[in-house]
């Protein structure tokens, strides 16, 4: 039987990674995931016939448990809510892979030294994984404010605790002292938060993405605890392809790791604000239909605020208007619009807009100069010349979308406050930008009525 | 029991490489996904929390256990149901990409 059990682990670890590599392609996307899928079923199936278990019934409660919960929470939340989705499943893999610590190093059972350190690294980081994902997953979802939460002596409080959960791990090597094993735990989960709490909402995708390495490397690690081949091949694959996925995603942001990590992004300036100059001027519905209507080009650039509303699929309606009209319609998606790096797209291609209207930053931004229109909706910081032009911005050399370089800019936006890295937008200054406030989804809706009637 | 463990060493340095090469040349758009589908297959603890639990003889060590196990399925459950319906958006859009190039 433990011939059959090893083999059909192997048969898991090679499907992940076909798995992942069909990821890796939109083309094959789809079918990639239902085949890492079918692996992990065979996975849970045979180890019910591991030899020498106990504790049957427990195992299948908190399998069926555990499935159906996340099951019906992934099903029926909405698509924008993604992002804190992901951050929370992961969290709860950290999870896992520190109770597996707990109990392996709890029962003290593991053959020799190697294996004890492997424990403890894992329990370590699959719990900084774990209360670090809980926290972001508080701060997308609202629960906790968004902006950096930071005081003074942080950053020597949080080496203090990073310290203390080390030295705990440390200790747990030499001598069994029955209090170590908790206090190890306490302090890696406190130093989790403590991490994630001065990291603004803006970078959390980065984040998110770090600890989604993590905690693959955490399952790798108790996988060599375990001597469990599936999960050391998985927890690595996950690890290494988590952290190149965190660094590049960190470079569609132009944000370093540790300046994300260290730098406290986002959090509200004091002074050293410029003052931007000019006065918002909005305008009539009519007046941006007719607008949209005689142009020849129209750059649709949405942002985080059409998601929220809900708009994309009005925005869509919007577009087969122009369409019919003769308009050219391109949308101009930046690496990090929405809350994530292509989640825009996965929304947008949710609301019908084909795949080859969608324009990558590269692609685009060679375009607007010959742009008659640009609207922008719900998008700010993504199309902030500041980022540009001000070195004092924080937001400073960030790839932007050049909108301000479009003939006539549109802006629908909610009201008049600041984008999600608290900066304030030039743009919306500008003498070429008109702003139509209001609700994304209410204002693509009536842009729609207005064109119709034309 | 030294070979066992270099054994190990030397799947984990093959995984490491495989992970990075799978990644690697990943366009924009499927960061998210991609991300959500590597978090899924980590979902794959649950097998270890399973054979934990399955050693475990006191009620403490069944709790701790029965949690792990728990939490595995959760990550396991959702990271499957949250990357599908994402990339369910991806298999959609053949649809009118054909429709429109017969046009």
């Amino acid at each position: 039987m433990e011939q059959v059990i090893h083999i059909a682990y192997f048969l898991t670890a090679f499907l992940f990674i076909i798995g992942l590599k069909r990821m890796s392609s939109p083309v094959t996307a789809r079918s990639g995931i239902i085949w890492a899928g079918w692996a992990m079923l065979l996975a849970v199936v045979v180890t019910f016939f591991w030899p020498g278990l106990h504790n049957y019934s427990l195992m299948i409660i908190a399998v069926v448990v555990g499935s159906i919960i996340a099951w019906v929470a992934a099903k029926k939340v909405a698509m924008t809510d993604m992002p804190q989705m992901i951050a929370i499943y992961n969290g709860m893999g950290g999870g896992a892979a520190a109770a597996i610590a707990a109990l392996e190093l709890f029962r003290g059972t593991l053959p020799n030294i190697g294996l004890v350190i492997l424990a403890i690294v894992g329990g370590l980081i699959g719990s900084i994984a774990f209360s670090g994902s809980v926290i972001a997953f508080g701060k997308l979802q609202g629960l906790i404010r968004d902006r950096p939460i930071t005081f003074p002596l942080q950053k020597i409080l949080n080496l203090i605790i990073f310290v203390a959960a080390v030295g705990c791990g440390g200790a747990l090597l030499s001598a069994h002292i029955p209090w170590m094993l908790p206090l190890f735990f306490v302090a890696s989960l406190l130093f989790g938060v403590m991490m994630t709490l001065p990291i603004g909402g803006g970078d959390m995708p980065v984040v998110i993405s770090l600890y989604n390495a993590l905690t693959g490397l955490a399952v790798g690690f108790e996988g060599f605890a375990m001597e469990n081949a599936a999960m050391i091949i998985a927890g690595t694959v996950v690890g290494a392809a988590g952290t190149l996925l965190t660094l590049m995603m960190a470079r569609a942001m132009n944000r370093s790791l540790k300046n994300i990590l260290f730098g406290a992004f986002g959090k509200e300036e004091i002074g050293s604000e410029r003052c931007a100059m000019g006065s918002l001027k909005p305008i009539e519905l009519d007046d941006a239909a007719i607008l949209l209507a005689y142009a020849d080009k129209v750059v649709i650039v949405p942002g985080y605020g059409m998601a929220v509303a809900q708009a994309q699929h009005k925005v869509r309606e919007l577009m087969d208007v122009l369409d019919k009209r003769g308009v050219t319609v391109k949308f101009a998606v930046h690496p990090v619009a929405g809350r994530m790096p292509g989640h825009m797209n996965v929304l947008l291609a949710e609301a019908g807009v084909p795949y080859e209207k969608l324009f990558d930053l590269e692609e685009i931004n060679p375009e607007f100069p010959n742009t008659n229109v640009s609207l922008v909706i719900g998008a700010n910081d993504v199309v902030n010349p500041a980022a540009r032009t001000n070195t004092s911005s924080p937001i400073y050399g960030m790839p932007i979308l050049d909108v301000d370089r479009s003939t006539n800019v549109l802006v629908i936006k909610r009201g008049k406050g600041k984008g999600f890295a608290g900066v304030e937008n030039e743009l919306f200054f500008d003498d070429n930008t008109r702003m139509l406030y209001g609700d994304a989804q209410d204002i693509a809706n009536k842009l729609v009525q207005s064109l119709k009637k034309l | 029991m030294t070979e066992g463990l270099m054994s190990a060493l030397y799947i984990l340095l093959l995984a490491a490489f495989t992970g990075y090469e799978v990644i690697c040349k990943v366009p924009v758009i499927l960061h998210t996904p991609l991300m959500s589908g590597s978090n899924f297959v980590h979902g794959i603890v649950v097998v270890g929390a399973m054979v934990a639990l399955g050693h475990a003889q006191t009620p403490l060590e069944q709790t701790i256990g029965f949690i792990g196990v728990l939490l595995g399925a959760i990550n396991a459950a959702g990271g499957y149901a949250v990357t599908e319906r994402m990339l369910e958006m991806f298999e959609k859009k053949k649809a009118p990409r054909g429709a429109e190039k017969q046009s």
